[in-house]
């Protein structure tokens, strides 16, 4: 099997698998108990069938036209079966993708007409959220899942939903077959000695990859832009523009008037959470800077090769732990040494501390700082090494006066990323720092975090679009934040590359 | 002029070895104080390995292993009781390739002097800066910036700084390797010239791939082949009438 088959394979697999998705998987995992329509993942199945089809035969037709002279073809013949093949599965797949979302968006609004009538009918009225709920449970119903209620009405909405969606399915799938069928013919017949197959399949993969490229890029500025929109929502509706409440304020207490009436301004001062953010920042990069250089200058100036083929995949190890890990590890370990230890000296601390949490966050981001210090350590020519060594220079003053001014801007920009990974780590602050947003810089006491009062703002049971405002907002200023430290931690990292290119 | 030829380094069979791989297969040979010395010889037949012995560079390479004597002023270098690091004050070293470090021009000449504590006064640090700087030829060129960077000069003026830097620890012997493959014709004349002169303070041993160069600079040629000196003598020797056929070859360029 050459390597455009084997693409065009993986291609069709690919596509079958994220169109047909929920469907296939139902079916392999539960073959006897599947009861979604069985003509889905029969006519996913049909398209992938004929894809392949399209590329045996596409590639037989080429050769046959080549007449025993493949020197003569534009384009080597699995070319042609893969521009077949790609133009089958793009035909049938994105038909029945489009149709499918046309198709139950419509019978969606149906069912929504056939309630309307039937309450009229009834003489009865019903809230809009209670329709949607009626709807959700007819649909259950039909689909043979648990409905919050079962009733005449839910279960005559049942059966009409049953077979309109019935018939939307065979739709559907005729649909797709049918395109991917006229695919199959369409492209048979131009596949001939001059057709340039391979420039045209070439671009329908470039668009394939553009089109991957595009979903990640729409989804970034799909965030950003949400973040951006929630956040204006905020500073206008609640701090009427007075941003410097939001970013001076000393008093963090965004709910406690949101039951009688607005959220007050003066009590969403966000200064306690970005206090308590940069002192367990500060913390764990006491923590991180000077463990992960050392152990950094160990790895790459002092450890054997043997000691340094195993010390560094186990510190690469520490890097993948989770943090939910790390979370309750200083939570249950970490916090109540720290109080034992201080009150063994006499020294009142607080349960959870932002010194357990900053310590803990330290240690989560060593390998980070010595993996990322060892490789511009090693960065460093040997031969500017030789050159302090030709002159007498030890070791030491080597590694103090020659290596590490070398590496100091790559080492700038690690410690940079460090601090934009502790100012957004999340589980290890929401388990051991604390949920009181008390202003404070003694780091045995409790302390809150910008992270913290998201998940407790979005996790709260306060209604979610009230919530929202507030945690956009600081999500915003902590994205703004990061960006910022991993845009200059970039721009370093870049100018250190040019210097020893 | 009137030399001393002293005898200043003294090796006795000396073999090394890359793991396995036997790079110098006994050497015995006397570099004489005072004197440019020229190792010569094809490509991969040790010359970098054995200069680097002398000063024990190949200590940094972690399979590398030296057996044998090499004696400097009669004391064996590889004595228990010998510092490396105080060894390579007294014996400099520049490289193929000029690697200043990423320091200002002045750093870069007091490096050596600061570590080894060489200067009692920022006066002393900046005369012996002077001093090396116009030693290796560069001192009007650098005069101006002594703040910029060391790495910001041309190839040939990043050379010559090295070498001032070398000079600047006030050596007994400095070792050469390939110091002009990377210099055009003009910085080259400057270098030979400067390694002329440098011959009156130090042992000086180059080596080099130009014929022309080891008949310009040096007294004496060794010349290596396959990790062995097939013929060390009066470079005027060496050049003109060679006892060893393999000599003849090289040095005619009809080697093969
Ligand atoms: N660091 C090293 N590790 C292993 N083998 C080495 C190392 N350095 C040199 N060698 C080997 O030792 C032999 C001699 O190398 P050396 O660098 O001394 O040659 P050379 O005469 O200086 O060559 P050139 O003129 O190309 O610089 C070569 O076979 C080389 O492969
Ligand atoms: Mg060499």
């Amino acid at each position: 099997m050459d390597r455009n088959t084997t693409i065009a394979i993986i291609v069709a697999i690919i596509a079958t698998a994220v169109f047909g998705g929920s469907d296939i998987v139902a079916l392999i995992r539960n073959p006897d108990g599947y009861d979604g329509p069985a003509m889905v993942p029969a006519t996913l199945l049909l398209i992938f069938l004929l894809a392949l089809a399209a590329f045996t035969v596409g590639r037989a037709k080429s050769v046959s036209a080549a007449g025993g002279h493949l020197e003569n073809l534009h384009s080597r013949p699995a070319y042609h079966g893969l521009y077949a093949m790609l133009w089958v599965a793009i035909a049938g797949f994105g038909t029945f993708v489009v149709m499918d979302a046309l198709g139950l968006s419509y019978v969606t609004s149906l069912m929504g007409e056939e309630l309307a009538a039937q309450l009229k009918a009834g003489g009865r009225e019903m809230l809009q959220i209670e329709q949607n709920l009626v709807l959700q449970d007819a649909r259950r119903i039909a689909e043979g899942r648990v409905a919050s209620a079962v009733d005449p009405l839910r279960e005559y909405l049942a059966a009409t939903f049953a077979e309109i969606d019935g018939t939307r399915v065979v739709a559907v799938c005729a649909a797709s077959l049918g395109m991917a069928v006229l695919a199959f013919f369409m492209t048979f017949a131009k596949i001939g000695v001059a057709f340039r197959a391979r420039n045209s399949s070439e671009r329908i993969l470039r668009t394939i990859l553009l089109m991957a490229a595009g979903i990640a890029i729409l989804t970034t500025v799909g965030i950003l832009l949400s973040l951006i929109g929630e956040t204006l929502n905020f500073t206008i509706g609640v701090l009427d523009w007075r941003i410097d409440k939001f970013l001076f304020g000393t008093t963090w207490s965004p709910l406690s008037g949101v039951h009688s009436g607005d959220m007050d301004p003066d009590k969403v001062g966000a200064v306690p959470l970005f206090v308590g953010t940069f002192m367990i920042t500060i913390i764990a990069m006491l923590v991180a800077v000077p463990v992960g250089l050392f152990a950094a200058i160990y790895l790459s100036d002092f450890a054997s090769k043997s000691v340094r083929a195993w010390a560094k995949p186990m510190l690469e190890i520490l890097a993948g732990i989770p943090t939910v890990v790390y979370g309750f590890f200083a939570a249950i370990t970490v916090a109540p040494a720290i109080r034992d230890a201080g009150a063994w000296m006499g020294v009142d601390v607080a349960a959870q501390s932002a010194l357990a949490a900053g310590v803990v966050m330290g240690v989560m981001i060593i390998p980070f700082i010595s993996s990322l210090s060892d490789d511009v350590i090693n960065a460093v020519p040997q031969s500017l090494r030789d050159g302090s060594y030709g002159l007498g220079a030890t070791k030491a003053e080597t590694i103090r006066q020659v290596v590490l001014p070398a590496a100091l801007p790559g080492i700038v920009s690690a410690v940079l990323l460090g601090i934009s990974r502790a100012v957004g780590e999340t589980m290890i602050v929401v388990m051991a720092a604390g949920q009181g947003a008390n202003l404070t810089i003694n780091p045995l006491e409790e302390v809150t975090t910008v992270t913290v009062q998201i998940v407790m703002l979005i996790l709260g049971d306060t209604d979610a679009a009230t919530a929202a405002g507030p945690a956009y907002t600081l999500g915003f200023t902590l994205f703004v934040i990061t960006l910022a430290l991993n845009l200059v931690a970039l721009r370093i990292v870049r100018k250190y590359r040019e210097a020893y290119d | 002029m009137d030399q001393t030829t002293d005898i200043k380094i003294v090796s006795r069979d000396v073999h090394v070895y890359y793991g396995e791989n036997e790079a110098i297969k006994g050497v015995s040979l006397e570099i004489e104080d005072n004197t440019v010395t020229a190792f010569i010889g094809p490509s991969g037949c040790g010359k970098s390995t054995f200069l680097r012995c002398l000063n024990r560079m190949n200590d940094t390479i972690d399979v590398c292993r030296v057996t044998g004597d090499i004696e400097l002023d009669g004391h064996d270098i590889y004595a228990r009781e010998i510092d490396p690091v105080q060894l390579r004050a007294r014996v400099g070293m520049v490289f193929q390739k000029p690697n200043p470090f990423p320091k200002s021009i002045y750093d870069n000449v007091a490096y050596g002097p600061r570590i080894h504590g060489l200067a009692d006064s920022k006066a002393d640090l900046d005369a012996i800066v002077e001093h090396s700087l116009r030693r290796a030829a560069i001192w009007d060129e650098v005069k101006d910036r002594l703040d910029a960077p060391g790495t910001g000069l041309s190839g040939g003026q990043q050379q010559r700084l090295c070498i001032a830097r070398a000079i600047a620890t006030a050596p007994e012997v400095l070792l050469m390797d390939e110091p002009c493959s990377a210099l055009d014709p003009i910085a080259t004349a400057q270098v030979e010239e400067l390694i002329h002169e440098l011959r009156e303070n130090y042992a000086v041993v180059i080596v080099t791939h130009s014929m022309q160069q080891a008949a310009r600079v040096s007294q004496k040629t060794a010349f290596f082949h396959l990790g062995l000196v097939l013929e060390y003598d009066e470079t005027g020797k060496i050049f003109t009438n060679p006892d060893h056929e393999k000599t003849q070859q090289y040095i005619t360029g009809r080697f093969g």
